[in-house]
């Protein structure tokens, strides 16, 4: 069984595609081998910055030979029916077979495909892929028309067994697969041939390119953090940086550097960014002051004076690069230190979305909500305000302008600078968040009043102008934002509901406040034209109003549905008077929910579909509703009087425990229920001649009914 | 690849030496084109070059211009006005990179001691309506040129695709000479009778026009001369093929792509007046991006550009 090299040699290769484009690469190939009858044991692909490789391991030597029979017409069927027939199967009529069967004589074909050899197949499979390879952006080069993420310059393509290794014929527009490659760039230039993978790999890492990506990204992890070791320092983690630059270099070699005096009062976040973003450095630091103080970079190749002339030219350029930031973050002192209503009246020139004003305005709405939501959230007032003003004000600044995410970092930066309040501060810093599900959510009260304000002014605002997400379509993040109510009212335990909140954010985005203001003090003709403006804006109102909260309901399920509460758990809950109180709603979801995984709550689901579909199809037929007069004296059975006893008991403890929103301890007496519903059902024929003593028991199934929906909704309970 | 070149001593001689490499790899030696450019990208030797099946070998220096980036000489990297190296060879030839290597050996670059990278950089010019796959070209962490390999110019599918090198002389020749300040950089050889430096030639216009581009253009001015420039190329572009004077096929492509050249510089220089808004940059990029859609168009109609008298037919 033979082994399948094949290793596609380009120009460079960009960092962040080669992950994806070796399991490309993998997934292609073999499907194609398989799909042509060739299977095999393993595979595995490997990437450098100039090739993709792929071994396929114990590969069948041909693809197995195949017969297809196919059932035709009758034998005496019309002559175009058997010609079409003919045609299909390519045969003539004296190749294909009659046969007797009890419907008469029918035409059968036998079609033999014979096996191929796997170089065949192989020269096939390689040439699609490479003509089909899904790269998020490829390109021409020279006169061909061939398409790859880089020149394609070379392709070795083998098959070894035990008699040796032998190029697959074959070539893609002038490309000839052969059985040599390249070495690295600089150290080991020059081509080199080989006849299996295992030669494939030891030639390679004796031409100083270390194949496997995993082992370059562990190399370079393990050699700077000695390094920074080695001075008492740490490496700070980043594995998306980690990754790239393994897809960088293909013998790496660290180095780690300087970062000059001048530049170490920059906040550590700036260093770390320009480092990253310009450089690819990593940022070394000191644990015990936490300051940036030193960097690593990796270079491709081992050289004679161990690096020293490579780290010079980095030090420099980097040194370039921290003066551009150190004049950013100075003058950016600056300004704040001395007045910062220069940033905030730039944004009055930055548009925000066309249809919604500018930065400014979009600041000013924020403010006016983040004032309203204060009490909610346990802030004061002015602070919120004051700062949902300045939460912003660092977007003007040159250091954000540069490096756009230090936004709001970089404000809090500049408000403690300019000696405003740290609460204020921040919340400059903390407002975006949380940015996903797993981020963390603020918990300051005045972070978390601008963090609400700001996010449902985000939503109010393109749900007014009709701005809503669709499909996989979400270009204003809103669904994140709707995420990021959800976790802030949560995680904070905020009694405020939904309703009120979208209700006064949409007033302020349609500025009702200010045409009922202005309609009051103008007459005539301008009060009835506010007073249609103000019409519109409630009409929109309305209607956006509702849609909203249905947005956010869904938005609560595939939230809770990741933490493992189901989605008819949820539903039986948003039935539920209060719907927009989200604390009080997910408390119940996840009372219903714990009790759904007792037995007795199991079990006394089925008791109350039970008793509801009984009572259910009682009332249609009788044309009147059970609802009221149950008495234990018409009670006949034991386990009638039982249930009676049971309810009176349950009752008891259940609407106390509902009043004060105890929602575990009412449904665990709910779940009490259990046994004596079940046992009323066995024992006890709801439909009886007696029509008092059947009414009764009807009346009885309403109280379970009853005492059941004021819990939850839980007919909406699937299973 | 020569390990034993020694290393230049003065900005000029790097040019020389890049001007002496490529012209011995058959590149014909052009010289600046006379008009303010952005980059050296918009000399025409490169932009409508760069179109058809016309096969292409072309190096030269251009001066660039870009207002905005003045600092009155004071940045040690940063000029309004500055010179790029530029290559283009359609086809692109399978050994570009190491001939591209071999460039940067000739002007003393010791491959065995620096580190030279090749990292992933998409070009586009949405002013010329052209975008590229490529690389920018880093020494030692630093950005020394740009690797490009055009897909589109002008709108126009690029058949063959030609290599296009650019080469940001002033910095890569402060980092060969070692020298922190652009304006400290030896323009000739230091030991000569009168040796000069960069600043010597450069700091007082670097001030003159940092100064006129922020301050003093009269943009009443540069307005009308962006839209007399449009205007002009569109004219230029809808005459006849033929001429009713001589008779001849002349299609003027280079004539009106002068023009859009000039409105890109008037565009340039009114950003740097701070008088074009954020929704108008786009408006006005995409006026400069139609005038050199139509001059493609125009080029691929003359012989340059690939016309054959039998596509008339």
């Amino acid at each position: 069984m033979p082994d399948l090299l094949i290793e596609l040699f380009s120009e460079e290769i960009p960092a962040r595609m080669q992950k994806r484009a070796g399991e490309d690469l993998q997934k292609l190939v073999t499907n194609g081998l398989v799909e042509a009858g060739l299977t095999y044991r393993s595979a595995a692909a490997f990437t450098t910055p100039r090739r993709l490789c792929l071994t396929v391991e114990g590969l069948l030597a041909q693809s197995p030979t195949t017969r297809e029979e196919r059932k035709g017409p009758k034998a005496d069927a019309p002559e175009k029916a058997i010609e079409g027939f003919l045609r299909g199967a390519r045969l003539t009529r004296d190749q294909v077979e009659e046969r007797e069967t009890p419907k008469g004589n029918v035409l059968f074909a036998v079609i033999e495909k014979a096996g191929r050899p796997a170089a065949d197949i192989v020269a096939e499979v390689l040439e699609q892929t490479v003509r089909n390879f899904p790269w998020p952006k490829s390109m021409r080069w020279g006169t061909g028309s061939l398409k790859w993420v880089r020149p394609l310059q070379s392709i070795l393509c083998i098959l070894t067994d035990e008699a040796g290794a032998e190029v697959v014929s074959g070539d893609i527009d002038g490309i000839q697969f052969g059985d040599t490659t390249e070495g690295h760039r600089f150290m080991s230039p020059g081509r080199l041939s080989v006849v299996s993978f295992e030669d494939y790999e030891i030639k390679l890492s004796r031409a100083h390119v270390v194949l496997n990506p995993s082992t370059r990204a562990e190399t370079i992890w393990n050699d700077a953090t000695n390094a920074a070791f080695a001075s008492g320092l740490e490496v700070v983690e980043d594995a998306g940086l980690l990754a790239e630059v393994a897809g960088l270099v293909e013998w790496p070699v660290v180095l780690m550097g300087r970062i000059a005096d001048d530049f170490l009062g920059l906040p550590p976040e700036v260093l770390q960014t320009s480092m990253k973003e310009h450089q690819k450095f990593f940022s070394v630091r000191n644990p015990k002051t936490g300051r940036i103080e030193r960097f690593i970079t990796v270079a491709n190749r081992e050289t004679a004076d161990n690096g020293a002339t490579i780290l010079a030219g980095n030090e420099k350029v980097l040194s370039a690069r921290l003066a551009d930031a150190k004049f950013f973050w100075e003058n950016d002192l600056r300004v704040a230190k001395s007045d910062m209503s220069v940033w905030t009246q730039a944004l009055e020139n930055v548009t925000f979305h066309r249809q919604l004003g500018s930065q400014a305005d979009r600041i000013s709405r924020i403010a006016t909500l983040a004032r309203a939501l204060a009490p909610v959230v346990g802030a004061d007032a002015d602070l919120a305000e004051n700062a949902a003003r300045l939460a912003k004000a660092d977007l003007s600044s040159e250091m954000v302008y540069e490096f756009p995410e230090l936004q709001g970092l970089m404000g809090r930066y500049y408000i403690e600078a300019s000696g405003g309040d740290q609460a204020v501060a921040a919340a400059a810093q903390e407002h975006y968040s949380p940015l996903g599900p797993s981020d963390d959510v603020p918990t300051a009260p005045v972070s978390v009043a601008v963090a609400l304000a700001d996010k449902l002014d985000t939503l109010t605002s393109f749900w007014a102008i009709d701005e809503k997400p669709t499909g996989s379509k979400d270009p204003f993040a809103l669904r994140r934002a709707a995420l990021g109510v959800i976790r802030l009212v949560l995680d904070n335990d905020l009694r405020v509901p939904l309703d009120r909140m979208t209700h006064n954010a949409l007033q302020v985005v349609l500025k009702l406040d200010q045409w009922r203001a202005a309609e009051k003090t103008e007459t005539g003709d301008k009060a009835k034209q506010f007073a249609r403006q103000i019409e519109v804006a409630e009409g929109v109102i309305a209607s956006v109003g509702p849609n909203l909260c249905a947005f956010f309901h869904d938005r609560l399920k595939v939230y809770l549905r990741d933490q493992g509460i189901r989605h008819d758990i949820i539903d039986a809950c948003i039935a539920m008077e209060g719907n927009d109180d989200l604390t009080l709603l997910v408390k119940r979801a996840r009372a219903l929910s714990e009790t759904l995984k007792t037995d007795d709550g199991e079990n006394l689901i089925q008791g109350f579909k039970r008793a509801n579909n009984i009572l259910t199809q009682a009332e249609e037929a009788d044309g009147v509703e059970y609802s009221y007069g149950a008495d234990a004296k018409f009670a006949e059975e034991a386990e009638e009087k039982a249930l009676f006893e049971a309810l009176d008991a349950a009752e008891a403890r259940i609407a106390p425990a509902m009043a004060s929103q105890d929602f575990t301890s009412a449904m665990s007496a709910m779940a009490s229920l259990r046994g004596p519903i079940d046992g009323f059902f066995e024992a006890v024929q709801i439909n009886t001649d007696n029509q008092t003593v059947r009414r009764n028991r009807l009346n009885l199934l309403s109280r379970i009914r009853t005492l059941c929906l004021s819990v939850a909704d839980l007919t909406k309970i699937e299973g | 690849m020569s390990d034993t070149v020694s290393t230049p001593r003065s900005f000029q001689e790097i040019i020389l030496r890049l001007q002496t490499y490529w012209a011995t790899k058959g590149c014909a030696i052009l010289q600046p084109y006379d008009m303010e450019v952005g980059a050296g990208t918009f000399h025409p030797a490169t932009t409508l070059r760069s179109l058809g099946d016309q096969p292409w070998a072309a190096a030269y220096v251009q001066p660039s211009r870009r207002p905005t980036d003045g600092r009155y000489g004071e940045n040690p990297n940063r000029l309004q006005h500055y010179y790029q190296y530029q290559v283009l060879i359609k086809p692109s030839p399978p050994d570009l990179q190491e001939l591209y290597l071999g460039s940067l050996a000739a002007i003393g670059v010791d491959m065995a001691l620096h580190d030279i990278r090749f990292v992933e950089d998409d070009w586009e010019s949405p002013t010329l309506g052209a975008w590229g796959l490529g690389w920018e070209v880093w020494c030692d962490g630093m950005e020394v040129s740009q690797f490009t390999y055009f897909q589109q110019v002008g709108g126009h599918d690029c058949h063959p695709v030609s290599g296009e090198l650019t080469y940001g002389l002033e910095r890569l020749a402060m980092y060969i000479l070692g020298v922190d300040h652009v304006m400290d950089m030896p323009f000739n050889d230091p030991q000569t009778p009168i040796p000069l430096s960069y600043g010597d030639i450069f700091k007082q216009t670097e001030e003159e026009y940092a100064r006129w581009n922020f301050d003093v253009a009269n943009t009443d001015v540069l307005l009308r001369q962006f839209e007399e420039a449009e205007a002009e190329c569109q004219k230029i572009l809808a005459q006849e093929h033929v001429d009713p004077k001589t008779g001849k096929r002349i299609i003027m492509a280079h004539p009106a792509y002068d023009q859009c050249i000039k409105a890109s510089h008037m565009f340039n220089l009114l950003d740097a007046r701070g008088v074009i808004s954020v929704t108008e940059r786009q408006a006005y990029i995409g006026r400069v991006r139609a005038l050199a859609k139509q001059c493609a168009d125009a080029f691929v109609q003359t012989r340059a550009g690939g016309w054959r008298p039998e596509d008339a037919a």
